[in-house]
């Protein structure tokens, strides 16, 4: 037996996840409080004794660690159009596995400096222009991000034509040149740019964040955690030589404060007549609700959702919903212990799941021209995609979760979202795929395997309204 | 001497590709850096491409008639985006019916563009136009 420990520090619990890698098993998992204002340490002394009542006495030839202790990755992200380089810079972010804190597009003023220093960053991204293109902005956002007193690096990923000089403004912050986010008119490439936040999150952000002491108990902390999620997710996706993968997927994980949704697919139009508008997006792509969450964003649940729905959908009177969602915002960390809450919960994950993954999809627009119908489309079209993974407390812990991720799929309440048709739901039971996106980097075919076993099928739901 | 950029597309809710695609090659032939957007451009898509790109020209093409109604406003929201002075060119089909063309022309010229060109313009012309004021020189 070669067996690997995968820890998660995360904001609210350390998990750890022991692995047998020679016969892909999961050996067991457990978790403790982070314990970051005093030694994360404690908290994962705590995890690791619970987990070995479990699994008996074991040696680990390997410990591996994510985190998203002391607030994540927080980064800012800087563009010159908004639907244009800004929004390129947004996706590397987001797909870096980052919190992102702040976004700007233009040229930022005095009041943005201030802003951004007291957001205080970990890690700016600066975009702005193709290579050959408009320069002055960028120019521009060097020389004023230069005066902000918070120290931050800065990924530098704009017009080529100016980099140099744009490092040279940025002094004295330390700066990292790499490819351009856009370095043509709607051409992504943001994996230089994620390779380099991901390289500065080791050198720099676990010494900043004071978790290099717990660096130092295990083999590395390696990603932020929705970067190990990414991973995981891409790799039970594509497989790896050897294995291969389920496919396409879209994965949603719902917690208290936010929702993250992740989808490994490539989105293009499905026929060759529809015209695709915009940038296109990464096929493997993240994005986050911070408006979205169980306890903390409840009120944005309501507010996207509206209170008619979700009392409808809870089965409870307008005026009771409204009061529950009150309570629930004011205690966040309520257990779905009344047969009215249990309701409201169920609501509540339905509307957080259908608002979040219709933000992530793409939209089709009918367009009517002299030739007949045209469709133009804009972000990713999902609706052919055929597996849903379901993580997160609320989600794993929910009775009736097939009926909760349906609200995931292509309705005609809106018709113009590209939300998959039908999907396999998968839950992770165990709550592993973190572990899992650090396994992949020296196991993938162990670490697609436990996913294979560990993620427990719901069945097909279906678009109730086709 | 470094390329011209210039920011090419078919506007508004016309699907009119072939003119679009014959336009990009003989622009890129000529020696222009070609930022073509293809069908269905909204005015706003012109106006991000240019800011973006640091484009020398903008040129509009329509070919299902109703280029007037689309092009409207659109010299001013470059002005308002900061391309002030941009060169903007218009051609195809670009009105309703058959019109003198000397008087779409000056409709089109009151709208703020700099140059107006027919139906069946060859790319020459439009080319030599560039050429002309962008001021280069073979």
């Amino acid at each position: 037996m070669e067996a690997v420990l995968l820890i998660d520090f995360g904001s609210t619990y350390t998990k750890v996840t022991a692995v047998d890698v020679t016969e892909s098993r999961l050996l067991g998992t457990a978790a403790a409080y982070t314990t970051v204002e005093t030694d994360v340490g404690e908290g994962l002394s705590a995890a690791l004794a619970k987990l070995e009542q479990i699994t008996g006495k074991v040696t680990y030839q390997k410990r591996l660690a994510c985190s998203s202790a002391a607030g994540g990755l927080r980064m800012v992200a800087i563009g010159l159009v908004p639907e244009l380089t800004a929004k390129a810079a947004r996706l590397a972010t987001l797909g870096a596995g980052a919190k992102l804190i702040g976004s700007y597009s233009y040229q930022l003023n005095e009041d943005d400096i201030a802003e951004i220093d007291v957001l205080k960053p970990d890690i700016v991204l600066l975009t702005g222009g193709i290579d050959g293109g408009n320069s002055e902005a960028i120019l521009h956002n060097a020389r004023m991000l230069s005066g902000c007193r918070t120290d931050f690096p800065v990924v530098v990923a704009g017009n080529r034509s100016c980099a140099r000089q744009v490092a040279k403004l940025l002094e004295p912050k330390t700066s990292y040149i790499v490819e351009n986010v856009m370095p043509k008119l709607n051409r992504l490439n943001i994996l230089p740019a994620q390779q380099q936040i991901r390289e500065l999150f080791l050198e720099r952000i676990i010494r900043a964040k004071g978790l290099s002491r717990e660096a130092a108990l295990v083999d590395g902390i390696l990603m932020p955690t929705p970067a190990a999620v990414m991973t995981a997710v891409e790799l039970l996706a594509k497989g790896c030589p050897g294995q291969p993968g389920i496919g396409e997927l879209i994965c949603v994980d719902l917690g208290g404060a936010t929702t993250d949704v992740y989808s490994i697919a490539s989105g293009a139009p499905r026929r060759d007549t529809t015209v695709y508008k915009g940038l296109p997006e990464p096929y493997a792509k993240r994005t986050v609700e911070g408006d979205i969450g169980m306890r903390y964003s409840v009120q944005g649940i309501a507010e996207a959702a509206g209170y008619p729905r979700l009392a409808q959908l809870a089965k409870l009177p307008e005026e009771k919903a409204r009061e529950l969602v009150e309570y629930l915002a004011a205690h966040t960390d309520s257990l779905p212990d009344t047969p009215e809450l249990d309701q409201m919960d169920f609501a509540l994950a339905s509307l957080a799941i259908e608002t979040a993954v219709a933000r992530h999809c793409g939209t089709m627009e009918e367009v009517f021209t002299l030739a007949g119908t045209a469709l133009a489309q804009t972000g990713k079209d999902l609706t052919g995609v055929e597996r849903l993974v379901l993580t997160g407390g609320a989600l794993i812990h929910a009775k009736n979760v097939k009926e909760i991720a349906a609200h995931a799929l292509y309705s005609t309440r809106q018709p113009e979202s590209l939300r998959p048709m039908q999907a396999e739901v998968l839950v992770d039971q165990s709550y592993i795929l973190a572990a899992m996106g650090l396994l992949a980097g020296h196991h993938p075919i162990s670490a697609l395997n436990v996913m294979k076993k560990e993620l427990v099928s719901h069945g097909f739901a279906q678009s109730k309204n086709r | 001497m470094e390329k011209k950029k210039i920011v090419i597309g078919v506007i508004g809710a016309d699907v009119h590709a072939v003119g679009n695609k014959i336009l990009y090659h003989a622009f890129t032939e000529a020696g222009f850096d070609v930022i073509n957007l293809g069908v269905m451009v909204s005015q706003e898509e012109y106006i991000n491409a240019a800011i973006e790109s640091n484009a020398d020209a903008i040129v509009v093409s329509s070919l299902y008639g109703h280029g007037e109604l689309d092009c409207r406003g659109l010299r001013e929201k470059c002005d308002e985006s900061g391309l002030r002075g941009i060169l903007l060119y218009v051609g195809g089909n670009i009105v309703v019916g058959k019109q003198p063309f000397e008087e779409v022309e000056k409709r089109f010229k009151a709208m703020g563009f700099d140059r107006v060109f027919g139906p069946g313009t060859p790319p020459e012309t439009t080319i030599a136009a560039l050429k002309e004021d962008l001021g280069i020189t073979d």
